[in-house]
């Protein structure tokens, strides 16, 4: 108890610093303290990804600089927490309102045998038209994955398939951070909270 | 007379307004069934109710006209992993309301023959076995909701905090 207190009190330490020292743009990544998500600072992870857009132009993380790029892995054909993420994401960028512009939400299909550039496109436009939606080969898509420490898994059901898939969204500040996951089981308000602290990063 | 007309008339409309079809001799009642609007060439879509058995009962499958391939399908998360699969049976105990929404049991419509678009009123017909082994059919027209609309079906993520 008291060594997790310490530790709880070391971090609010670092995040303080980190203030200061993001108040100067030095490029630290320093951790960042978030209500609800998980702060991701500090993981080896989520650095970059090189997909393909529904136009068919290559994207990296760098291609989105300047905005805060909020990316979730899921399926087309997933009936139940995609969706919700999607329209989440939405609802999120209504309750920031002006701040909610920079917000870049990316799809990153999972199942990139049946979701082909135009059902990726029509599908992540229902929810905001400023959504993107991004497709890569399988060994891409297994690339890209294991950079996120994301789990999908084909669940075969006679001739077809579902999908299991990790459902945290992850959001990259505006110079291109990994800082913060946001689980599904948080409302578009927490998430917006969060979000707002990791638009104070410079 | 007239009065009487009048009022089933409503009553008629008023089912046909919540898109619920049912049978007065139904031991099961359907209610605010939904299914989730397609974009073109999307293959798969999902169905989504509440219902409720008088007597312990179970949901064995669900069929229609829309999909070649309909099956009932369970949801959960451990560590933010969603998981998904097939299952036999939802178990509806007496007089209890099981929910099919998208955080837990659903109906998977596979193998789409068409778009299903927002006002569609999608027919699906569910098969449930009472504990006496006795099987009822009960038909049920499920409206086509957008995305967005989806949203406000009354699930609060939030509340799991």
């Amino acid at each position: 108890m008291n060594e997790l207190l310490t530790r709880r009190q070391v971090v609010t330490g670092m995040g303080l610093l980190g203030l200061g020292l993001l108040a100067g743009c030095d490029g630290s990544t320093t951790a960042l303290d978030f209500k609800y998500g998980k702060d991701l600072s500090n993981k080896i992870m989520g650095r970059t990804f090189k997909l393909t857009d529904t136009q068919g132009e290559v994207k990296t993380l760098s291609s989105y600089r300047g905005l805060m790029p909020m990316v979730f892995f899921g399926f087309t054909q997933c009936p139940s927490v995609c969706p919700t993420a999607l329209a989440r994401a939405a609802q999120i960028k209504k309750i920031m309102g002006e701040d909610g512009k920079t917000l870049q939400v990316i799809f990153i299909t999972v199942d990139p045998e049946r979701d082909t550039p135009q059902i990726l496109d029509a599908y992540v436009k229902q929810f905001d038209p400023s959504f993107v939606a991004l497709r890569g080969t399988l060994e891409q898509t297994q690339h890209v994955a294991k950079e996120f420490g994301v789990f999908y898994e084909k669940e075969p059901i006679g001739d077809t398939y579902t999908m299991s898939h990790t459902a945290t969204s992850f959001v990259f500040d505006s110079r291109g951070n990994l800082r913060l996951g946001l689980s599904p089981s948080l409302s578009a308000k927490q998430c917006a909270v969060d979000l707002t602290t990791v638009m104070e990063v410079c | 007379m007239t009065a009487l007309l009048a009022n089933a008339a409503r009553v008629l409309a008023l089912s046909l307004l919540a898109g619920v079809s049912f049978c007065a001799l139904a031991e099961t009642r359907v209610d605010d069934a939904w299914v989730r609007t397609t974009v073109p060439g999307q293959p798969a879509s999902g169905a989504f109710m509440r219902i409720t058995a008088d007597t312990d009962s179970k949901l064995l499958s669900v069929s229609s006209p829309v999909a070649n391939n309909v099956q009932i399908h369970q949801m959960s998360m451990t560590n933010d992993v969603m998981h998904m699969g097939p299952v036999d049976s939802v178990p509806l105990p007496a007089g209890k309301t099981v929910a099919l929404d998208p955080d837990g049991y659903h109906v998977m419509l596979m193998g789409l023959n068409g778009q299903i678009k927002e006002g569609d009123q999608v027919p699906l017909t569910l098969t449930v076995e009472n504990a006496k082994g006795v099987r009822e059919a009960i038909e049920v027209k499920a409206p086509a909701r957008g995305m967005m609309d989806s949203m406000d079906m009354g699930h609060d993520h939030g509340s799991m905090h």
